[in-house]
């Protein structure tokens, strides 16, 4: 217990606990999103999470850099993020198409019960971990060093590292066109509309196959950007990486109230937070047994989360 | 519907084929059953044999440990449609019963086997009074949740050895002729069959009773139940108290007989797995889910040869599995005589869980 470490660098971990909270948060808008249209757990999600963070290495080795390498600067550094970036996301948002296509479609149209498709997507994510564990033989990768990584200022004895603040502004942005895709575009009114009542929708005329292909597909996207994020900050990855994080964002879509998209942002850079708290506090060892205790308690007080299940009012 | 009854269905045919049958041939199939159950270990046949383990060792861990697990797991998810995610803290709970008193105390195996099932049971209760109010998914996430605590809480706990787990745990005492050693996996098999055999007897002896009724409304529809005055929370306790006791059980076994162990046997995977044996096999039949267990457990072993990508192969053949036969390779049998106006819940996939 050291609560005192707490009380000296409160806003630094803060701030730390946002960049983390950023990256569930992105995570598990994916979870949300297809809970909200199918109501399954899409236990693959994380592996979608890291095929993103491979993406992400395999595009640095396009773009020429190494790990010995000093990193870059000017536009050259702003180029190999973005094709960085851009290739996790696209990787990504085609493995959720890709499972949803495998794991899910045929057992849908068949009106198979829910834990047969939970198995048949359990079955996808430890396939796709197996394959990747014998690609990098069980060991994990290093991530270059793309930008130099310097404080930028200080805010109440807090140093604000620069890769932290894209994260969080970059996740922003990610969150706030996801937020105008649901509630403006064709497809999300039709992923809306979907989630509210399945039969009505596609008596509607709304075409369900399309609508959760795109479901599965921007759900890809946030997280292949989340990936991108998480490499970029913690500069290595390994086939075990989806797991961890995918605990703590399915418990952070879970603890906002799955199905909500609001949930799942908020939900997620509560957890971020918590996470660094009692990490400091109690020692890292214990961060996921206070945040699951946490989660516990507000499911007892509030069952659906605290936002309440519906994606239909999605307003971020 | 209709058509679905003309269709040829082995599992109906040898469902009808049993009930048909005189007590005699009943009582002796069974005990055929049984005693090629016993009999096993000294099967020596190419084909099911496994080639880069032993064999003998096999049918107790994994095979016959899975198919108890699963037979418990059954209890809360099978029948009383209770998702469960950490089903391997029960494990655990057992089997750290049996590693803390058997090293720090003079009790042996039986005086610990039913504190060691007293215990898990103790944990269904605390976890499950609060919780079992939940539905459906949250319900997964939080048992999910205990599952992690408990090996963390384990890791982290430096008095039961942390990381490094126990060792030197204490062997069975030896009974009738039977020897419990490290080197002789059998007794520790016919002691696990023995139980499983007793487990499939007081889950069909439950299932035919009230809390057998009071689980199938449960799962069907619980608003329903509690209307009709089944008291829901009691009942779904019980259900996920005796599957806690069942995998304590398999818990104190298994410790016993692999002499060490560690918390990180004790991680997810596990409880997914049973998960997916009990779902494989075919959800809420408890030959679909022993076939099931058998067939999960049994196969990474079988194509060991396969070495590197054998894990791989499994993921696959489970994804090819569920979309062919979503309702598991031995569902459970349909309800032959409905109500004609009854289609929709028995279309609308009953023992889903909401």
């Amino acid at each position: 217990m050291d609560f005192a470490l707490l009380r000296d660098a409160f806003w630094g971990l803060t701030f730390d606990g946002l960049a983390l909270g950023a990256i569930y948060a992105l995570i598990s808008l994916g979870y949300t999103l297809v809970y909200g249209v199918l109501r399954l757990i899409n236990f693959a999600h994380s592996e979608v999470f890291m095929i993103g963070t491979f993406a992400s290495l395999v595009a640095s080795g396009i773009m020429g850099v190494k790990v010995e390498d000093d990193p870059r600067t000017g536009w050259k550094m702003v180029l190999t993020l973005l094709v960085c970036l851009l290739f996790s996301m696209a990787a990504s948002a085609i493995t959720a198409v890709l499972v949803e296509i495998v794991a899910y479609r045929r057992l849908r149209q068949r009106g198979a019960t829910k834990l047969a498709t939970l198995i048949s997507a359990i079955g996808v994510s430890i396939s796709l971990v197996e394959l990747f564990r014998i690609i990098t033989d069980s060991l994990p990768r290093e991530f270059p060093r793309i930008m130099d990584k310097t404080f930028l200022f200080s805010y109440a004895g807090a140093d604000i590292r620069n890769d932290k603040v894209i994260v969080i502004v970059a996740a922003g942005v990610m969150m706030f066109a996801l937020e105008r895709f649901i509630s403006k575009s064709r497809y999300g009114k039709g992923i809306r509309a979907v989630s509210m009542d399945e039969t009505t929708a596609t008596l509607m005329g709304v075409n369900i196959n399309r609508v959760i292909t795109v479901t599965f597909l921007a759900g890809g996207l946030m997280a292949g950007a989340a990936a991108f994020f998480y490499i970029l900050t913690y500069e290595n990855t390994s086939f075990k990486v989806g797991f961890f994080l995918g605990i703590s964002a399915f418990t952070a879509a879970v603890l906002g109230g799955i199905g909500n998209l609001k949930g799942a942002l908020f939900g997620g850079f509560m957890l971020g937070i918590l996470e660094t708290y009692t990490s400091a506090v109690f020692g890292t060892a214990w961060k996921a047994v206070i945040s699951f205790s946490i989660l516990v308690l507000v499911l007892l007080i509030k069952p659906t989360g605290l936002f309440g299940e519906s994606i239909q009012q999605a307003r971020v | 519907m209709a058509d679905k009854k003309h269709k040829f269905n082995l599992r109906d045919h040898a469902a009808d084929f049993w009930d048909a049958s005189p007590r005699w041939r009943k009582v002796s199939l069974s005990f055929l059953f049984i005693a090629i159950c016993y009999a096993l270990p000294f099967l020596n046949n190419p084909l099911i044999n496994t080639p880069g383990s032993d064999f003998q060792s096999v049918l107790f861990y994994p095979v016959g440990m899975y198919v108890l697990m699963a037979i418990g797991l059954n209890i809360v998810v099978g029948k009383s449609g209770l998702l469960d995610l950490g089903y391997v803290a029960f494990f655990a709970i057992g089997a750290y019963t049996m590693a803390i008193l058997g090293t720090k105390t003079s009790l042996n195996f039986w005086e610990i086997l039913p504190i060691g099932m007293g215990f898990a049971m103790l944990a269904g209760v605390l976890l499950g009074t609060p919780t079992l109010r939940l539905r459906g998914d949250y319900l997964a996430i939080v048992t999910l949740g205990f599952g992690e605590i408990v090996r963390i809480v384990a890791v982290n706990t430096d008095a039961i050895g942390g990381p490094r787990g126990i060792a030197g745990i204490p062997t069975p005492p030896d009974i009738f002729n039977a020897k419990f050693t490290i080197l002789d996996p059998k007794p520790y098999y016919w002691l696990l069959l023995t139980f499983t055999l007793l487990m499939i007897w007081v889950v069909r002896r439950m299932a035919a009773r009230r809390p057998g009724r009071a689980w199938d409304a449960i799962r069907q529809d619980d608003d329903v139940a509690q209307l009709m005055g089944v008291n829901t929370l009691k009942y779904k306790v019980w259900a996920f108290v005796l599957g806690a006791a069942v995998a304590g059980v398999g818990g104190v076994i298994y410790a016993s007989q692999i002499l060490s162990i560690v918390p990180d046997q004790f991680n997810l995977n596990v409880s997914i797995l049973i998960l997916a044996c009990v779902v494989f096999g075919g959800i809420g039949n408890v030959w679909g889910v022993i076939l099931g267990a058998a067939l999960l457990a049994f196969t990474p072993e079988r194509i060991r040869f396969l070495s590197q990508p054998r894990i791989l192969v499994f993921g696959v053949a489970l994804v090819v599995m569920m979309n062919l036969r979503p309702d598991g390779v031995l569902p459970k049998k349909k309800r032959e005589h409905f109500d004609p106006d009854w289609h929709t819940i028995e279309e609308s996939g009953e023992g889903e869980i909401k």
